[in-house]
């Protein structure tokens, strides 16, 4: 069915409400979209935007208390909303499929994997033998190399990326007019991410499936996408194909959005990251005008009184902006406020000193080598990035350092007193070592006021009470700019930046020297992590604090970090000025770390595919750890002996029996343009 | 189709009640609660009051002795010619003094105990788990009456031993809760800026676990309302002339099995099951609200 003269989907003026505490509250406002048949169509915007609610409209399947209230879905010509219930099972068992972000939530736990995709075919009233066998076909088909033994596996005994590719396999097998991808990479590593990216697009060119992929993510959706709806508030405000949507916005809130990426080599010490000002309305707010009105700096009167036509701004851009000619002169947002830093002095005595710290954990009898010989030094008011993919030992080093986990061997430092674990360290020591959670809502007392948080901490690691704590305590939130008003509110009525706000304002209750940022902008929007971003850059320069700034983002690293170092097994691959890891010549391990990224500039580098996944802690490979996936490889040599971590140049560090000269050259590190993340 | 929908975060399809406002507010909305909760007070005011509201002397016999039930004697009388309506009025008293002592004493232990256990984990928890899970094995019934035998009965001799035998039961069931809490970043958060144990237990834990221990607290109540009235039962509770509901059974109920005299065995057995149900009804009430 490769050339439907009908569109995959259509969507015209859908209107979705969600029914909550008596009244209907709109969150999607006639959203109206086409996809042609074999077509990959993106929908981006930030969280609670409507994007899910789509999806969840096109396959209605929306939450008890959802409802379509106008408007019309077309699937491959199907009127999707008109079906009985016997003629939506078989829409939804023949015509569409729809793959969701965690693949563990998508597969039943206690169920073989070969029996739940052989489901696909048995609900179509295929044999259970012949279903068995196409289901090898289909596991095949997403790159398994060993369908059979998968199959006779339960989900939980496979990885992320090979949870994901089984739940695709199952979407493709029924051979769908239309494919829903809610988010399918968000939750997987770059490297993993990249190899299901190339399967996604490899499997859509050979099965000619139409595509409808739901990203927060503007590279991916670069490298999946023909054409892409920019959705903000239940409203397509912006629509066209990539390029054009990407190089040349025309909604002000495009060119917002794409402005808070820090991109193309942008760092902490040339100018703050752009940020959209404001809140997204609330759920069902009667908006009139431009729902993008109350947060735009071009908006003028008729832009609050009435909506919006779609203008055409080139072919096939749509652009639902009175002023769309003038979205990109859109002021910058990011101005003012203090000095830029400046680069830390590391002539003196470092900060903090890991020296030579392994950690074994053991378990059911393995012996599991989380860290292995890790030695770094931070100095005082510098930003370390520490970057890797998951199992590489990044959290652990982190929690080492504050304390709560124990190393096995090894020492650390601050100031050049001898720290110990957590329960044995002085009061000083506590109040300087501090940490910014990923979570939020996880590292704040749910019970707890924004008051008491931020109180208590005062007293424990400021040392204040009474009126000299309540003086402070305004000092505080004013500093990462948390009005007054939310001091009595609960984390859970504060949205997920202002919750950052205050776990950050919390780790600087106390005058802390090193401040561990485990990922701290991940659970975040594009627009509030550059808020916190720039935020964390201001505090640094102000209060000459000290970052480990972990993070799977090599944008956001390169922007705040000044030196990184990469991890992989537990072990350090290379450590370097920031520029010099990015620009090369890098290690291996780094280079296909940045080749798996997917840009929104494009062009860049060919990626490196990294054979397989991250080996088992419990038993590293022989030699150089990373031989087995290595691009770069060398026979004989790197599968035998383990390359020392050495000084290849001033302040960089590698792990790799490759000199430097040869890695120069064979990266083409100086002849092509600096490499652009 | 094979995968479960997601519910976008924006959507509050189910409100999890936190504040106390927002409970309250659930619970009017609930009619079992509500119901529940009448029955409930009603036998609380009876316990305060119900001797003085009696239309008789609960505790002065008549030569009336089996009267059925008529104007006069309502719920008829009994064979010392007790009234046995006043007798269920009064006979309130005694298993709402015992019952609820008891399940706050196995709160207050419990509590303590599942916080301890499920936060330091390790040796503590190994230890203390499996003589939680020992008691848990031998039969309620069973080793309260070797307890009260052993010590010798009175009011308060009941309520150690009731609270002492449900003490395992909520540990269990809080520790779970903090098995859970404790995973959450805020613990770690705590731990680094040097709070004592102490203080992350009952500060910072405590008052996220609240919701089941108040669920529990009522289930328990439920429990101890029969285990008391089964200890009464046996002769074990509260000492004549005092009129207790499932002593006042225990002396009349073979006068049933003649097929006469129903009513001196029927209405405090019904006193007793309206008690147990109006509790349960309120527990589900809370368990509605704070769990779903």
């Amino acid at each position: 069915m490769s050339e439907l003269p009908v569109p995959a989907l259509s969507v015209s003026e859908l209107d979705v409400v969600y029914r909550v505490r008596g009244s209907d509250r709109q969150v999607l406002r006639g959203v109206s979209f086409e996809i042609g048949a074999g077509e990959a169509y993106g929908l981006v915007g930030e969280s609670g935007c409507g994007k899910s609610t789509t999806a969840l409209a096109i396959v209605r399947y929306l939450p008890r208390n959802g409802r379509v209230r106008g408007g019309q879905i077309a699937v491959a010509g199907i009127d999707a909303l008109g079906l009985s219930r016997e003629g939506l099972r078989r829409l939804r068992a023949n015509r569409l499929s729809m793959v969701y972000q965690n693949p563990a939530d998508a597969l039943n736990p206690s169920m073989k994997v070969g029996a739940q995709v052989a489901e696909v075919f048995t609900v179509r009233g295929v044999g259970r033998g012949e279903a068995l066998d196409r289901s090898r076909d289909a596991l095949a088909r997403v790159q398994i190399a060993d369908p059979g033994s998968v199959m006779g596996r339960y989900p939980h005994q496979l990885s992320g990326g090979m949870q994901q590719r089984v739940v695709i396999a199952m979407a493709l097998a029924k051979d769908p007019a239309l494919l829903i991808l809610d988010e399918p990479t968000t939750g997987l590593d770059a490297t993993v991410e990249a190899e299901v990216l190339d399967l996604i697009a490899a499997l859509q060119a050979d099965f000619n499936t139409a595509v409808l992929f739901i990203s927060h993510n503007l590279g991916v959706i670069r490298k999946m996408c023909e054409r892409v709806g920019v959705l903000y508030a239940g409203a397509l405000v912006e629509e066209g194909p990539v390029e054009s949507i990407l190089h040349d916005p025309q909604h002000p809130y495009t060119v917002g959005l794409i402005r808070c990426i820090p991109r193309g080599g942008v760092r902490k010490d040339q100018g703050r990251l752009d940020s959209i000002p404001g809140f997204l309305p609330s759920i069902g707010e009667e908006l009139p005008g431009c729902v993008f009105a109350a947060r735009c700096a071009l908006a003028e009167a008729i832009c609050t009184a009435e909506a919006p036509p779609p203008y055409e701004a080139g072919p096939g851009h749509i652009s639902r902006c009175h002023f769309h000619e003038r979205a990109k002169e859109l002021p910058r947002s990011g101005e003012g406020d203090a000095g830029r830093p400046s680069a830390p002095d590391r002539s003196g005595a470092p900060l903090v000193q890991i020296e030579d710290i392994t950690k074994v954990f053991r378990q059911e009898g393995h012996q599991i080598h989380a860290l292995d010989g890790v030695s770094a030094a931070i100095w005082p008011g510098e930003t370390l990035g520490l970057v890797g993919e998951s199992g590489s030992g990044k959290t652990t080093l982190a929690r080492t350092l504050l304390g709560i986990v124990a190393p096995t061997r090894g020492t650390l430092e601050l100031d050049g007193r001898t720290l110990p674990v957590l329960a044995k360290r002085s009061p000083q020591d506590v109040r300087e070592l501090q940490i910014v959670f990923q979570n939020p809502d996880s590292a704040l007392n749910r019970r707890h006021s924004v008051r008491r948080i931020l109180l208590r901490a005062l007293r424990k690691l400021g040392d204040l009470t009474g009126e000299r704590a309540e003086r402070r305590l305004h000092e505080l939130i004013s500093e990462v700019r948390l009005a007054d008003r939310y001091l009595l509110s609960r984390p859970r009525q504060l949205s997920g930046g202002l919750k950052q706000r205050v776990a950050i304002a919390r780790a600087f209750a106390g005058q802390p020297r090193l401040v561990v940022c485990d990922e701290p902008t991940s659970a975040l929007d594009v627009s509030v992590q550059a808020a916190i971003l720039n935020l964390l850059v201001d505090l640094q320069v102000k209060e000459r604090v000290a970052y480990l700034f972990i993070s799977h983002d090599l944008g956001v690293v390169r922007y705040i970090s000044d030196r990184i170092a990469v991890m992989y097994l537990g072990r350090l691959m290379e450590l370097g000025p920031a520029e010099v890891v990015f620009s090369g010549p890098h290690h291996p391990y780094t280079e296909a770390l940045l080749s798996a990224v997917p840009t929104i500039d494009g062009g860049g580098r060919e990626r490196i595919k990294l054979s397989g996944e991250i080996p088992s802690a419990a038993e590293p490979p022989s030699g150089c750890v990373f031989h087995t996936r290595c691009h770069r490889a060398m026979d004989g040599l790197c599968e035998r002996d383990e390359p020392p971590l050495v000084e290849v140049e001033p302040g960089h560090l590698m792990r790799c029996h490759i000199p430097i000269e040869e890695l120069r050259r064979l990266q083409g590190v100086g002849a092509a343009e600096e490499a652009v993340v | 189709m094979s995968t479960a929908a997601v519910v976008p975060d924006l959507v509050p399809t189910r409100v999890r009640a936190q504040g106390r406002g927002e409970l309250l507010r659930g619970l009017r909305r609930s009619k079992t609660f509500i119901v529940g909760s009448v029955i409930f007070w009603w036998w609380v005011f009876c316990a305060f009051f119900g001797s003085t509201i009696a239309p008789f002397d609960p505790n002065v016999g008549s030569s009336a002795t089996l009267a059925s039930p008529s104007w006069t004697h309502l719920f008829g009388t009994d064979q010392l010619g007790y009234d046995v309506f006043s007798r269920v009025l009064a006979g309130a008293r005694s298993i709402l003094e015992i019952a609820p002592a008891a399940t706050a004493l196995a709160i207050v232990a419990g509590t303590s105990i599942g916080l301890l256990t499920g936060y330091m984990r390790g040796w503590v928890d190994d230890i203390v788990s499996r003589l939680v899970e020992a008691l848990l094995t031998i039969p309620l019934i069973v080793l309260a009456v070797t307890i009260v035998v052993a010590l010798g009965h009175s009011t308060v001799t009941l309520i150690i031993v009731v609270g002492i035998l449900f003490t395992p039961l909520v540990a269990r069931t809080v520790r779970a809760a903090v098995l859970a809490e404790r995973d959450l970043d805020y613990v770690p958060a705590a731990r680094l800026r040097g709070e004592r144990a102490g203080y992350i237990m009952f500060a910072e834990i405590l008052p996220n676990v609240m919701a089941p221990i108040i669920v529990e607290a009522t289930v328990r109540l439920g429990y101890a309302v029969f285990t008391v009235a089964g200890l009464s039962f046996l002769g074990l509770g509260v000492q004549p002339p005092t009129s207790d509901w499932a002593y006042n059974i225990s002396q009349d109920y073979t006068l049933i099995l003649g097929g006469n005299y129903w009513w001196t065995v029927l209405f405090p057995a019904l006193a007793i099951a309206s008690l147990v149900v109006a509790i349960n009804m309120i527990a589900d009430g809370f368990t509605q609200v704070l769990e779903s």
